[in-house]
C-alpha cells in the first residue's frame, strides 16, 4: 500500500489491521514513536494524521491509506519547540517527548495554558509534572499570551 | 524574509550558549536533550540485533501453593524453553538476600511469579504459546498484619518514652494507611541479552547496572569479565528500575544463552504493572504526647511495611521510613518500631521516596490533628516543634547550620500568604493544609561506606571524559555531573563528555537511587577534577598528553570524618545531611461527588545548592505531581493477590487535567561535603504533597487517615463529623 508518510510518499507492505504504531516502528525503521500502554491511555505513541494528533497504537494500518502520516522523525516547522522543550525541561527522560511535542505542535497558536492543558490531556508524563512542557509551549508563543497563560500563580485561583 | 527576522529577534531574546565559567548553577543544554526532542534517542525497544529472538515470560496465576506439572500446550518445535534446570549458577536474584528464584522451582509465593521462559523469532507465535500448570494452591496471606514472617525489624530509641508521656498533658493517638503506587515510567521495563565469548552482554532500562551485573554472575556462574551490563536510554525509572532489570535481565540472558542468539524481552503495560515492584503498602501507628502550650514531650511510632513476597530491597526501606517516621521535629524522648513483613502479594521495593512518603503522610496528618486537638494554629505547632541547627533528630544525629526546616516552613508560609488565606477560606468549599518534611540524601547509615563508589575522569584533548556507573534516566545526571567536573576542572561544560554507563568501561559508581548522584558521585567527581587539575600544573590537555600520555584519575567515596553511625543501634548520623521541605496545597471539594480537585501546590525545597536549576525545578514539580497522584488517584486494586486494574485505563496517574500549577522553589543552604554545596533532591519532593493535601482536606472538616483519599473514602468520611473522630483518638 502507498502511504503519504513524512512527506513522502512510499510503499510499504504490511496486514491491514497491524497498528501503525508497528508499521512505522517496524516496516519503516522509525522509532522515534513510542509504545507506552498499547490501549489509547497515555499518548506516547501520537503521531500526526492530516495534522489531528492520533494513537497510532489504536490506528490499524488500512486507516491511512488517503491520510498524510507525521511522526517525529518528519516534523518540520517546530524546531524551536523541539529546542524549547530542551531548554526549559520539557524534555526529562524523554520517551513521552515525541508524542507530546506532535501534540503541542498540533494545538492552536492561540491557544491559552487551559486550552493547552486540555489539548495535552491525552498525552501522560510522569516525570515533568506538565509545568516544563507548559514553559516550553509558551516560550514559543506570542509575549502577550506568556503572561496570561503563566502557571503557578494564576489569577483565576485568587478569586 | 519577515520569518527569518523574527526567527533571529526572537533568537536573541533567549540566552545565548553559555560560554563561561561558573556553569553550575547556569542552564546549560541538557547533554542528551536533542536526541530525545528529535526522537533519535534510542531506548531499549528500539534496538535490534541479527537473529534476535523475542522472550517471555511464563507466569503463576496463583499467589500461594505448589506446582504439580508444567507442561507447554503447544508444538515447541522452533521455541526455545527455559525452566529452573537450566539456571547453570544459583537460582536466585542477588540481593540483599538470596530468597528470591529467578524462576520458580516448586514453591508459588505470589500472583505473576515467573516459572518458565520462552522465546520464538516471530513476536505473535510467542503470544499465542499456552502452557498447562497444575497448581496445589493454598490460602494466601495477603494481610500484613496477619503476616507470621518479618523480613526486618528494628527500632529507634531516644531519652525516655514513658517519662516524655508522664510529662504530657495531652496524648494524641492515630493510625494511617497508605496503599500500593505504581511507578508508572512510561517505558516498560525490557532488556536484550546478546551472548558473546562464552559470557552475555546485556542491554536494557534500568537504573543500577552494576546490580544487573552481580546478579547475572550469581545466577549464571559467571566471572566478572564475562558479563557486560549496558544501560541503554532509559524512560523513567522512579526506582522501578532499581532492582527489577535483575530478574528481567537474568530472564533475557538464560534465554540467550540456551539459544545462542540474543534476546529481547520487553514486557507491555499489562505484565510490568501485574508483575513489578511497587511502593510498599503501610500502616503507621502514632501516640504522641504534648504539653497544653504544644511542646512534643514523647513520640511513639510504629511502622509496618508489606513487603510483599520476597526481601528485595525492604530492610532499607524500612530503614529509611523508620528513621523519617517522627517527621522534621525536634523531642527528646522517641521510640520508633518498625517491622517489613512477608505477604503473598508480588514483592514490594524502590519507589522514590523509599519508604519516607509513607511514613511523612502519618507524621505530617497527625501533626495536624494535634495542633487541632490543641487549638493550636498548624503553622504555630510546627514552629515551637521544628528541627533547627543543634536540635538532634531521633538517631541522635546533632544537625548541622543546614538544617533549614523552619526556614522552609516560613517561605511557605510567606509565599502563600497562608495564614490569612486559611482563613478567608473557612466555610467555603475550599480548604489549605501544609506539610513540613525532610529527606536524608545517600544511602541510609553505613550504606555509602559499604557500597564505596568509584568513579574515574578521564583527559581528553580539550575537557575530560567522565565515567561512571550512574544513569541518566530523566533527571539530568549526564549534564549536572558534567557542570560539576567543568568548573572544577576550569573547562567549558562542552569540553566534557560522558561514558556510557557501561560495566565493560566504567568503575561501580553505585547504583542510581536514594538522592545520591548529585551529592555523593557528584563529589567524588569533583574530587576527580581537582586532583587532575592539579597533575595538569597549568599545562594544556593536548601538551600533557603527548607529554605523558593518558590520564584518568579514579577516585572513591570518603566517609566525611565526623559521620558516626551504628547499624546495630541505629544511633548516629543516619545520612551526611537532609534536604527540607514544605508544601502548601489548596483544594476544591465538592461534597455531593466526594471529588478532591488540587487548585495550587507550592513546594519549597532547600536542595543546598542546585546545580541546574530548570533540572531540580524539574524534581519538584515532577515529584509533586507523582505525590497528587499518590494522595488522590492512584490506587492499585489486588484480587487474590494480583493487580486487577494493570492497566492505565483503570489505574489513574496525573495528566495535564490531575495536575494543578506547581510553583516550585528552591532554597539553597549548602552542606560542606556537596559538590558546591548540594545535597539531594530527587526523591524529597514526593514526600509533601499527600499530607499537605490531607490536611487541606481536613481544614475542610473531612478526617482522612488512609491514602488515596479516593471519592468513596471523602464521603465516607464527611459523613462522620470531624470533632467526634478526632475525640475518638
Amino acid at each position: 500500500m502507498k502511504i503519504h508518510l513524512n512527506g513522502e510518499r512510499i510503499e510499504v507492505t504490511a496486514p491491514p489491521m497491524k497498528r501503525l504504531l508497528d508499521v512505522l516502528r517496524e516496516d519503516c525503521g522509525l522509532t522515534g514513536t513510542k509504545e507506552g500502554c498499547g490501549e489509547g491511555e497515555c499518548g506516547a505513541c501520537t503521531v500526526l494524521l492530516d495534522g489531528e494528533p492520533v494513537n497510532s497504537c489504536l490506528v490499524p494500518f488500512a486507516q491511512v491509506r488517503r491520510a498524510r502520516v507525521v511522526t517525529i522523525e518528519g516534523l518540520t516547522g517546530a524546531r524551536r519547540l523541539q529546542e524549547a522543550f530542551v531548554t526549559e525541561g520539557g524534555a526529562q527522560c524523554g520517551i513521552c517527548t515525541p508524542g507530546m511535542i506532535l501534540a503541542a505542535a498540533a494545538l492552536p497558536k492561540s491557544a491559552t495554558l487551559e486550552e493547552i492543558r486540555v489539548g495535552l490531556a491525552g498525552n501522560l508524563c510522569r516525570c515533568t509534572g506538565y509545568e516544563g512542557i507548559y514553559r516550553a509551549i509558551r516560550k514559543v508563543r506570542s509575549p502577550k499570551s506568556n503572561v496570561r497563560s503563566r502557571t503557578g500563580r494564576t489569577s483565576k485561583a485568587k478569586k | 524574509m519577515r520569518s527569518r527576522l523574527r526567527k533571529g529577534a526572537s533568537r536573541s531574546r533567549r540566552s545565548p550558549p553559555i560560554a563561561r565559567a561558573p556553569f553550575v548553577g547556569k542552564k546549560v543544554v541538557r547533554k542528551e536533550g536533542l536526541a530525545k526532542v528529535t526522537g533519535q534517542a534510542k531506548y531499549i525497544d528500539d534496538l535490534a540485533f541479527p537473529g534476535m529472538l523475542h522472550g517471555a515470560t511464563i507466569r503463576s496465576t496463583i499467589a500461594r501453593g505448589e506446582i504439580r506439572s508444567l507442561r507447554p500446550a503447544f508444538d515447541p518445535a522452533g521455541f526455545t524453553l527455559v525452566d529452573f534446570r537450566d539456571i547453570p549458577g544459583q537460582n536466585v536474584v542477588a540481593l540483599i538476600e538470596e530468597d528470591q528464584p529467578c524462576l520458580a522451582e516448586r514453591e508459588i509465593r505470589h500472583a505473576a511469579e515467573p516459572i518458565a521462559l520462552i522465546a520464538h523469532p516471530d513476536r505473535e507465535k510467542l503470544l499465542a504459546a499456552r502452557f498447562d500448570i497444575e497448581y496445589q494452591e493454598s490460602e494466601p496471606i495477603l494481610d500484613p498484619t496477619a503476616s507470621p514472617r518479618i523480613f526486618k525489624a528494628l527500632s529507634i530509641e531516644k531519652g525516655d518514652v514513658a517519662r516524655g508521656f508522664a510529662d504530657a498533658d495531652v496524648v494524641v493517638e492515630g493510625e494511617y494507611r497508605t496503599g500500593h503506587q505504581e511507578q508508572l515510567y512510561i517505558e516498560c521495563n525490557g532488556v536484550i541479552a546478546v551472548p558473546e565469548d562464552g559470557g552475555i552482554t546485556v542491554y536494557g532500562s534500568l537504573q543500577c547496572p552494576y546490580y544487573v551485573h552481580r546478579a547475572l554472575k550469581v545466577l549464571l556462574g559467571l566471572p566478572d569479565e564475562k558479563v557486560r551490563v549496558v544501560q541503554t536510554e532509559t524512560g523513567g525509572g522512579f526506582g522501578g528500575k532499581e532492582e527489577y532489570p535483575s530478574m528481567i535481565a537474568g530472564h533475557a540472558a538464560l534465554l540467550a544463552l540456551k539459544a545462542r542468539r540474543p534476546v529481547k524481552i520487553v514486557y507491555d503495560r499489562a505484565e510490568d504493572m501485574w508483575a513489578t515492584t511497587k511502593r510498599h503498602p503501610s500502616i503507621v501507628r502514632h501516640r504522641t504526647g504534648v504539653t497544653r502550650d504544644g511542646r512534643l514531650t514523647a513520640i511513639e511510632v510504629d511502622v509496618l511495611f508489606d513487603g510483599g513476597a520476597y526481601v528485595t530491597l525492604s530492610p532499607v526501606v524500612l530503614s529509611r521510613g523508620a528513621i523519617h517516621a517522627t517527621g522534621p521535629y525536634r523531642c527528646v524522648n522517641v521510640q520508633v518500631r518498625g517491622r517489613t513483613v512477608m505477604t503473598n502479594s508480588p514483592p514490594n521495593g524502590a519507589f522514590r521516596g523509599f519508604g519516607a512518603p509513607q511514613v511523612q503522610f502519618a507524621a505530617e496528618a497527625h501533626m495536624d490533628r494535634i495542633a487541632e486537638k490543641l487549638g493550636i494554629p498548624p503553622v504555630r505547632f510546627r514552629e515551637i516543634n521544628v528541627l533547627r541547627p543543634g536540635d538532634t533528630t531521633a538517631t541522635g544525629q546533632k544537625l548541622g547550620r543546614d538544617c533549614s526546616a523552619a526556614e522552609v516552613l516560613r517561605e511557605a508560609v510567606r509565599r502563600t500568604d497562608f495564614v490569612r488565606r486559611r482563613r478567608r477560606l473557612a466555610g467555603t468549599d475550599r480548604g489549605l493544609g501544609l506539610s513540613l518534611f525532610f529527606h536524608g540524601s545517600g544511602f541510609t547509615g553505613g550504606g555509602e561506606l559499604k557500597l564505596a563508589s568509584k568513579a574515574t575522569l578521564e583527559l581528553t584533548e580539550l575537557g575530560a571524559r567522565i565515567l561512571v556507573a550512574s544513569t541518566e534516566i530523566g533527571q539530568g545526571t549526564r549534564t549536572m555531573h558534567a557542570q560539576i567536573v567543568a568548573d572544577a576542572l576550569g573547562v567549558p561544560y562542552d569540553c566534557i563528555d560522558v561514558a556510557d554507563a557501561d560495566t565493560g568501561r566504567v568503575p561501580d559508581t553505585g547504583p542510581t537511587v536514594a538522592s545520591r548522584t548529585c551529592m555523593i558521585v557528584g563529589k567524588i567527581l569533583e574530587d576527580c577534577a581537582k586532583e587532575m587539575k592539579s597533575k595538569l600544573g597549568g599545562q594544556t590537555h593536548a601538551g600533557y598528553l603527548a607529554r605523558h600520555g593518558p590520564l584518568r584519575i579514579t577516585k572513591q567515596y570518603e566517609k566525611p570524618a565526623e559521620l558516626v553511625w551504628s547499624d546495630e543501634t541505629y544511633r548516629g548520623d543516619a545520612y551526611g545531611a537532609y534536604a527540607w521541605g514544605c508544601d502548601v496545597a489548596e483544594v476544591e471539594l465538592d461534597r455531593d461527588t466526594g471529588d478532591v480537585r488540587p487548585i495550587r501546590l507550592t513546594a519549597v525545597i532547600d536542595v543546598g545548592k542546585a546545580i541546574h536549576p530548570t533540572f531540580v525545578a524539574g524534581q519538584i514539580e515532577g515529584g509533586t505531581a507523582q505525590g497528587i497522584g499518590f494522595a488522590l488517584l492512584e490506587q492499585v486494586r489486588l484480587k487474590n493477590g494480583a493487580m486487577a486494574n494493570a492497566q492505565m485505563t483503570n489505574y489513574a496517574a496525573p495528566t495535564t487535567l490531575d495536575t494543578p500549577p506547581i510553583d516550585a522553589v528552591i532554597l539553597e543552604r549548602p552542606y560542606k561535603h556537596g559538590p558546591q554545596g548540594a545535597k539531594g533532591v530527587g526523591e524529597i519532593p514526593i514526600d509533601g504533597p499527600a499530607p499537605a493535601i490531607v490536611n487541606a482536606i481536613r481544614h475542610l472538616g473531612v478526617d482522612i487517615r488512609e491514602i488515596p483519599a479516593t471519592p468513596e473514602k471523602i464521603l465516607e468520611a464527611d459523613r462522620r463529623p470531624i470533632e467526634k473522630k478526632a475525640a475518638r483518638a
